[in-house]
């Protein structure tokens, strides 16, 4: 393993090598590969002793309860923001295709699933941090970085001020594919049989569109979101660098360069586990939307 | 009375001869008028960087006394930090990227559509066993994983010629993108298997290998070159993702990735070097795309367009 909790031991040149075999055996390192791992298991799920940075000399886990709070408002605001574009956006676009609004979007989305993450953030630093002067005061539009001004922490209102380019950058793609996606599902669910009954027999078209035709289009979404989830993670270590954020997508980033691997291998724990939770409510959530599934 | 029998050159020299699948596929796609323009981008994009060395500047030269130099008639896109043309690092830096998007579609293809055909041909517990393997790829927070692979990959130790090796960014972007094409090409499998035309060469003694890549393999083409372009619009923006965040491509060998990421450092100062690289990125993506699309359409026996 490249760098390694000996790395900085092997490099020193007052260690000794007697040193460094009995440092090797105090931490564990001469076991097998196998014991060594359902020993760090056991440390991590059961007695929550997640170990501490190489870099830092803190205990992980008290610097990711730090840098989650972070990430949860970033998903969260960015997660609903998506949900208010996509729908209306990918409905507009079934119910009417290709009308004016339909080509429209088309291009959007087209855009959106090309332009990369970084790239658009960077502009949006460009423009609204460099080249645009904030009209109701000094200084610039938005922030280019940071989740609070120093000396503000904690006010809402400059929170928000700090999400407005994160979450463009980060939401721009996430409606472009979404709401594509949910096009095509509800024409698909516009086809069939049962909308024509209901349509027959005297429904208003806002009752069949929402009532019948969304409910139904909007399961296969909760399914390409759910197994997204990684995908999504990614993109928040672009998001998270970019604009400074103190989320747990930068920690990872600066833990990868200094070889920290307690901080790697706990966030990639955390993600496998926030991936495995979403998963269980899209789980449940398919039985609100189609009532035909039912956990007994 | 001779004359009187169909023979099948009587009815080719007859009527015209039927149009060929390419050709049929060419017709089709040419109507898709983005995808058309989208092609003719490429083609360009693919032509400039290959003329690369006539900007006149060198991709690594450095020249301290013109630092961050704007864009002028004799640099386009103004220089960097060390001087250096970034129109011209933009060129060569499209070489890298666009050659890794290229090897990376390929490599996740071929790993892609061998799981896929196996999978799907021999069904049972084989396909089972390849799916399950697929899906533990496809949970994966491929970001992630991609940082610490190109990491580890670049520090094993028989491999230190490899070290800085665009070779290395490939094989890890290919590792962990075949799983798209896999499950696509076992879907065609498990239709086609079936068809007719496979039990009539099987029939005739065909072995499983013919099977498999002289009967469904040429019928499955449609789908897996629409998936070509997925994967190749995703090879090209996880690369520049993977050098912007300093894990793929390492300077000073320039891509469109790295010029972003040292364009990033100096966007307080020069904030017009964030502008080229990035629309290079998105201006290839979004052609490849609309490629896939007109593909998509052209493979389609069920879209009809309309004669304009």
């Amino acid at each position: 393993m490249p760098g390694g909790p000996l790395a900085q031991a092997e490099r020193n040149p007052n260690v000794t090598p007697e040193q460094l075999a009995a440092l090797r055996v105090r931490l564990g390192l001469d076991q097998p590969l196998p014991i060594q791992y359902v020993k760090w298991i056991k440390a991590f799920v059961l007695e929550g002793d997640w170990g501490y940075s190489i870099k830092f000399r803190r205990p992980v886990a008290a610097m990711i309860q730090e840098r989650m709070p972070a990430t949860l408002i970033l998903f969260g605001i960015g997660f609903i923001i998506m949900l208010i574009f996509a729908i209306p956006m990918g409905v507009y676009s079934a119910i009417k295709p290709y009308s004016f609004f339909d080509n429209l979007i088309t291009t959007f989305s087209f855009a959106g699933q090309s332009v990369p993450v970084y790239w658009l953030g960077l502009i949006l630093i460009v423009i609204f941090y460099l080249n645009i002067q904030n009209p109701f005061g000094e200084g610039s539009m938005f922030p280019a970085g940071g989740m609070y001004t120093v000396g503000k922490e904690g006010n809402t209102l400059d929170l928000i001020w700090h999400l407005v380019l994160p979450i463009t950058a980060m939401t721009f793609s996430w409606i472009a594919w979404y709401s594509r996606f949910l096009r095509s599902s509800m024409r698909d669910t516009l086809n069939e049989d049962y909308i024509r009954t209901a349509r027959a027999k005297g429904l208003s078209l806002h009752a069949v569109h929402f009532r019948h035709a969304l409910r139904n289009a909007l399961l296969p979404l909760v399914t390409l979101i759910a197994l997204d989830l990684p995908t999504v993670f990614g993109g928040a270590v672009f998001i998270e660098t970019i604009f400074a954020w103190p989320g747990m997508g930068r920690l990872f980033w600066d833990a990868a360069r200094g070889r920290d691997y307690p901080i790697l291998l706990a966030v990639m724990m955390i993600y496998a586990a926030l991936t495995l939770l979403f998963n269980l409510i899209a789980d449940i959530f398919y039985g609100f939307l189609d009532p035909r599934i039912r956990y007994d | 009375m001779t004359d009187t029998v169909l023979t099948t050159e009587s009815i080719y020299s007859a009527s015209s001869r039927p149009e060929s699948l390419t050709a049929l596929i060419w017709r089709r796609f040419r109507r898709h008028r983005l995808a058309l323009i989208s092609a003719i981008t490429l083609l360009l994009m693919v032509l400039l960087v290959t003329a690369a060395p006539l900007s006149g500047y060198s991709a690594t030269e450095q020249d301290p006394k013109n630092e961050f130099a704007q864009p002028s008639a004799e640099h386009w896109f103004g220089t960097d930090e060390l001087g250096r043309d970034v129109f011209t690092r933009i060129l060569y830096g499209g070489r890298i990227s666009l050659a890794v998007g290229i090897f990376s579609t390929l490599f996740s293809l071929a790993i892609g559509i061998v799981i896929g055909a196996l999978s799907g041909y021999y069904a049972g517990w084989i396909d089972n066993l390849l799916m399950r393997i697929t899906d533990t790829f496809l949970i994966l927070p491929v970001v992630f994983v991609l940082i610490l692979f190109s990491a580890l990959l670049r520090e094993l130790p028989g491999l230190a010629e490899f070290r800085n090796s665009v070779w290395t960014v490939i094989v890890a972007i290919s590792a962990f993108a075949w799983m798209l094409p896999a499950r696509i090409a076992r879907g065609l499998f498990l239709v086609l298997r079936e068809k007719e035309f496979v039990s009539a060469s099987r029939a005739l003694g065909a072995s499983d290998a013919r099977l498999i890549f002289l009967r469904i393999l040429p019928n499955s083409i449609g789908p897996l070159l629409v998936s070509a372009t997925l994967e190749m619009a995703y090879a090209i923006i996880t690369e520049s993702g993977l050098s912007y965040l300093g894990f793929g491509i390492q300077p000073p060998t320039p891509s469109w990735g790295n010029i972003l990421e040292s364009a990033q450092i100096h966007v307080f100062r020069a904030p017009w070097l964030a502008v080229f690289p990035g629309l290079m990125i998105f201006i290839t993506v979004m052609a490849i795309n609309f490629i896939g699309d007109g593909l998509r359409d052209a493979f389609d026996p069920y879209v009809i367009h309309t004669e304009k």
